[in-house]
């Protein structure tokens, strides 16, 4: 009886295993990702009928240039298909109940008018919809019809009627064959039962009507950073062709506008939007690339290329690229009444009044917080600040002022993508640290059938062709090219579906499969990049190995790019089905092996990021070991005291310690240094040496996150070193919390701001300097009211919420003046006299300081860490920071599986950036922890032992180094670690390795099967 | 995109262009194609760091074989896109069917269909 109440009362306890995530976009997915597979359920709700957000409209990211949409396009994939994610677009969040562990949302789902179930996705509607309405997608330069898809890889992959253009004529219905159109819909109210929820809705551009200076709105070529986004994409409204509005012509002067609804007063924006200069940089630099002679200008208050690889793309974009950074603000904008060309009036670096002409003038637009999404926050309970983003604190950067909410994105605070991945995957770590005792319950594990064993067995091929509607039928004879299957070599059963992606269809495959005994599967259809997983899924389902699939890409690869010719586009299908049918022969069924994993984790570093990681991953219910070099734990720390925000560091680290040590599952291991190390994802071990005894210990565990952190240079210029008045920002920072009244003491004060950053030597921006400098001289003044703080800076780099700080400390008085790296103040000393010299670019005359204190805000750099590199194989940059296996997407990720890396090694950064990270790593370490066993194999290089003759041409070629010769004098490389590019079994000398579902047989007789068939060959 | 380029440009699928090998090339042609393109990721944007950058060697080795034979070093070319370029993709096509076309059919091919009359 007790026992029995017991039980009960522990499941009332119990939390729910489930998470809903608000809001779809990059931030959104790499939240519902993590979540999903680290064993809980995911609800992600969108209110835009795809999910994609922001990230599906730019063309390139920055600092790398690479496409937006593929490298996101994977993600979008995963997150439509993944069974422990329910996508719920057109949706909005109406209301919460409950208590953290067990909330009840409510949500209404509007009408799309199209069955989800039914919809395939194949666009015969959106042809013979008779309506043009404009496209918000393409920041309404394009048109699309009134039954549309926002974009082409858009997940659910599935038409949407926009009820307000429609004119009812009915055609979409009678044409769709999927019988997927329903005018009948309407609004559905639906609750869902959550453990916790996590905010991601993201931000909107800035309206730029509301700066009616510059013309937008009237004059047709001033465009928005948004929609010139879309000018340079190639599927953008001109595919990519760079033309400007009014009249199609190619611009050649190209005129960008920073801070437009940033650092803004007069908008209500105070805050720096973080990411436009570099946005802008980027705009500049692809613009180049699209039209050679394109000469772009971009006016600015200061450059913040703060984050990593951010200077050296700036610095790029100027001397590679040409583009022209003007530091001033354009006062007004007028029209050329023909030309249609714009005259720019600003104040040059000389201080005249100049007007300049351009072809087309680019509004780089801040962010906001949306309407809709501050309407939610209401509803949620959820504080906001004075601007409409989401109250959070320092310390705990993804936690809203309600218990078991959470906050990741722009809707934090603007930010760019990769912060607000890591932010995402950070939020995750806190959303399931109170529900990880109910990890796995809501969570479903598909079972499959036992495998059919097909190795003895002579190929039974079955092709299934496709009409998709009339997407291939209307141009390829698709019964002629079924006709054809039939007579190749080893097929046993053909068919042609007019879906074949339906569900019914999945049925009729399985039923096919067992009847006709097949064990090879073909479907002649769409595209495998969508595709392949169905129906890898369907022939698992019927007991075959998932490998045992392939695909004819006859629709993609033929029927959409050869429709104005229809005979030879049936001979090109039954190419490719001869093709496939070749290869399929030749397809062997690839194990996986399951490995178990060590569920335990290793952190390297006990400064605030290892703490951090420590803490949290013990909190998802794992054992941690936390190993630091030095005698105490703390790192940087120990040296700061309170923020810019005034939070109190030193407390916070006492508190943050005592949890650490005093958890029971956080073994910290001081005095400690690693010595080697070896193993893959789910099992690696490392040895470290222990000291004062040196005592050697293994410790086996499934992941590991660096965490070393970084140092402050010591300047060896501004005769740092010579005078006790000449000091660090650390140093100072020291003195003010150990000795006030001495500092109080110094009326006359120097901040020399980029102290050993942004040169030669280190091409990077430290980041956190401006803040630091801004910081500390704000308690100075508050010490000594009276004081003179002059700081010389070269870009004031406070950006996004920091800014109100940079305002606050002009308006105390604090004076900044720029000077140029060319031109760098001069530090003297004569006598007890010190004396700073430097040009006042305004009154353009040499100016003179003797300071009672010089502050130095020098570089942040890397540590010594050049062994620990090279044992764990991890790439660092040129700089000696670790480098992350993806700039944007994958901010916390090594490129080898199941190392991550936080804080300030991998990049100079704030406290509250180095916890998101922190935390980033636990969600992302725990998608191998919560895992009893992983799947290794697959498309994996395999090495023939007896051919190999140990050269090393594979251990020299693998891009991750993973083929090491073995005991036997042979090659081996480990399953778990092979990410399956074949690059080795191209470069093997003697043909020793093959790279599996890829080998040479069978893409020889693929290429051979182009020419002629396997009966005429023979 | 649905963007229309010549019908004779097929499709083989590889994990990364680091996968396809000399020997594989010219299989293709031992084969009777007349022409052979891998298309890779661009330069620095591998999707597995550097295959693409192998496969451009390859390429190379593969130029100076099909001169030395005869074939000549036109029928062989590495060309890099992104997967948002489809009008690259489609450009490339037609480029290289022109090219090839120019070039008329592979010898081997000529010889393969003589030898089985």
């Amino acid at each position: 009886m007790e026992a029995a109440r017991d039980l009960s009362k522990s499941k009332i306890d119990q939390p729910i295993g489930a998470v809903l995530v608000i809001g779809g976009g990059i931030g959104g997915m790499q939240a519902s990702l993590d979540l999903a597979d680290s064993g809980f359920y995911v609800y992600m709700v969108d209110n835009s009928p795809t999910i994609g957000g922001v990230m599906a409209q730019l063309d390139k990211t920055f600092p790398t240039n690479d496409c937006s949409m593929c490298i996101m396009s994977p993600k979008l994939v995963e997150c439509g298909r993944h069974l422990n994610i329910r996508v719920i677009t057109n949706a909005d969040v109406e209301g919460i109940e409950g208590e953290p562990g067990r909330f009840s949302v409510t949500l209404t789902r509007r009408p799309r008018y199209i069955h989800l179930d039914r919809c395939t996705g194949c666009g015969e509607c959106a042809k013979h919809c008779p309506v043009t309405a404009i496209d918000a997608y393409n920041e309404k330069l394009s048109r699309r019809a009134a039954i549309y898809i926002k974009y082409a890889q858009a997940i659910p992959k599935v038409y949407l009627i926009d009820r307000e253009q429609c004119i009812g004529c009915g055609l979409c219905e009678r044409v769709c064959l999927a019988k997927a159109v329903n005018y009948e819909e309407s609004r559905i109210v639906e609750k869902i039962d959550v453990g916790s929820v996590i905010l991601s809705p993201g931000y909107e551009v800035f309206d730029a009507h509301l700066r009616p200076e510059f013309g937008y709105g009237v004059y047709p070529n001033v465009v928005t950073s948004i929609e010139f986004e879309r000018l340079l994409s190639a599927t953008g409204p001109h595919r990519g062709h760079l033309l400007r509005p009014s009249d199609g012509t190619v611009p050649e002067r190209i005129a960008f506008i920073q801070c437009v609804g940033s650092r803004d007063s007069n908008c209500g924006n105070d805050y720096c939007s973080s990411i436009c200069c570099m946005y802008a940089t980027k705009e500049a630099i692809i613009a180049r690339e699209h039209v050679h002679f394109v000469k772009p200008t971009i006016f600015y208050m200061d450059v913040r290329a703060y984050g990593k690889g951010f200077d050296a793309y700036y610095e790029r974009a100027k001397s590679e690229y040409g583009v022209r950074f003007i530091k001033c603000m354009v006062s007004r904008i007028r029209e050329q009444y023909k030309t249609k060309n714009l005259l720019l009036t600003y104040l040059n670096e000389g201080g005249n009044l100049v007007e300049e002409e351009f072809e087309l003038v680019v509004l780089s637009v801040g962010m906001v917080p949306s309407k809709t999404t501050m309407e939610m926050a209401k509803q949620l309970g959820v504080e906001l600040d004075g601007y409409g983003y989401c109250k959070t604190r320092p310390f705990e950067p993804t936690s809203t002022s309600k218990p078991g909410i959470y906050v990741c994105g722009a809707f934090e605070a603007p930010k760019d993508i990769p912060e607000t991945v890591t932010q995402a995957s950070g939020a995750v770590a806190d959303a399931t640290g109170a529900l990880s005792n109910a990890r796995g319950t809501l969570a479903t594990k598909k079972e499959y059938p036992i495998e059919v064993d097909v190795a003895s067995e002579d190929p039974r091929i079955g092709v299934f062709v496709c009409h998709c509607g009339i997407n291939i039928g209307g141009f390829v004879n698709v019964p002629a090219v079924k006709e054809y299957a039939r007579t190749l070599k080893n097929v046993a059963y053909v068919d042609e579906n007019l879906y074949t992606c339906s569900t019914d269809t999945q049925e009729k495959i399985k039923n096919a499969v067992n009847e006709h005994h097949l064990n090879r599967v073909i479907v002649a259809s769409c595209s495998p990049r969508t595709h392949e997983p169905m129906f890898r899924e369907t022939i698992r389902d019927a007991g075959l190995n998932k490998y045992l699939f392939e695909m004819a890409n006859i629709r993609d690869q033929c029927s959409w790019v050869h429709m104005s010719q229809k005979k030879e586009a049936t001979e090109k299908a039954k190419n490719l089905v001869r093709m496939a049918v070749a290869n399929a022969r030749l397809i062997q069924p690839l194990g996986e092996i399951a490995l178990s994993v060590t569920q335990k984790g290793l952190v390297i570093g006990g400064g605030v990021a290892g703490m951090t990681a420590a803490l949290k991953l013990a909190e998802q219910g794992y054992e941690v070991f936390l190993i630091e070099k030095e005698a105490q734990l703390g790192g940087n720390l120990r040296n700061l005291h309170y923020t810019l925000e005034g939070e109190d560091i030193q407390a916070f680290l006492k508190n943050l310690i005592n949890r650490v040590t005093g958890h029971p599952s956080i073994q910290v291991i001081t005095n400690a240094l690693v010595v080697d190390f070896s193993g893959s994802k789910g099992n690696f071990s490392t040895g470290v040496m222990v000291a004062p005894t040196m005592y050697y210990r293994k410790i086996e565990h499934g992941v590991a996150i660096l965490a070393t952190g970084a140092d402050e240079w010591k300047p060896n210029e501004y005769l740092y070193g010579e005078d006790p008045r000449i000091l660090t920002q650390i140093e100072l920072e020291n003195r003010i919390a150990n000795q006030p009244d001495e500092m109080a003491r110094a009326n006359q004060i120097v901040i020399i701001q980029c102290v050993g950053s942004r040169n030669e030597e280190r091409p990077y921006c430290s980041r956190t300097c401006c803040a630091t400098a801004i910081k500390n001289g704000l308690k100075m003044k508050e010490l000594n009211p009276g004081a003179n703080i002059t700081i010389l800076y070269r870009d004031m780099r406070t950006y996004g919420l920091m800014e109100s700080y940079y305002a606050k400390a002009r308006d105390e008085g604090i004076l900044f003046i720029r000077y140029e790296p060319e031109k760098k103040p001069l530090v003297s000393k004569n006598g007890q006299e010190l004396t700073v010299s430097f040009l006042d670019r305004i009154l353009n005359e040499e100016m003179e300081i003797k300071p009672d204190l010089l502050i130095l805000s020098s570089a942040t750099i890397s540590r010594e860490n050049e062994e620990l590199a090279t044992m764990l194989k991890v790439p660092r940059t040129a700089e000696g920071f670790f480098l992350e296996a993806h700039m944007k997407l994958r901010p916390v990720d090594f490129a080898t599986d199941g190392l991550y890396l936080a804080g300030s090694g991998h990049g100079p950064k704030l406290i509250s950036e180095s916890i998101s990270q922190a935390s980033a790593t636990v969600s992302r370490a725990c998608t191998i922890l919560s895992k009893e066993k992983i799947l290794v194999g697959g498309v994996a290089a395999m090495v023939e032992g007896e051919r190999c003759a140990a050269c090393l041409t594979c251990v020299r070629v693998c891009p991750y180094n993973v083929p090491v010769i073995n005991a036997k004098g042979e090659a081996e490389i480990d399953l778990a670690k092979c990410k399956g590019c074949g690059s080795c079994a191209a470069e093997c000398p003697a043909r020793a390795i093959e790279l599996m579902h890829f080998r040479d047989g069978q893409l020889w007789a693929k290429s051979q099967a182009l020419i002629y068939s396997i009966e005429q060959s023979a | 995109m649905r963007l229309s380029y010549p019908t004779n440009v097929k499709i083989v699928k590889v994990p990364c262009t680091g996968r396809v090998d000399i020997l594989l090339i010219l299989k293709a042609f031992e084969s009777g194609v007349d022409g052979v393109y891998l298309a890779g990721c661009l330069e620095g944007e591998c999707h597995f760091l550097r295959g693409n950058l192998m496969a451009k060697k390859r390429v190379q080795y593969v130029k100076t074989l099909l001169d030395e034979v005869g074939l000549g070093s036109g029928r062989v070319e590495m060309v890099n896109m992104s997967s948002a370029q489809g009008q690259r993709f489609a450009e490339v096509a037609r480029e290289m069917t022109e090219k090839i076309r120019v070039l008329g059919p592979s010898p081997v091919k000529r010889s393969k269909v003589e030898g089985r009359k």
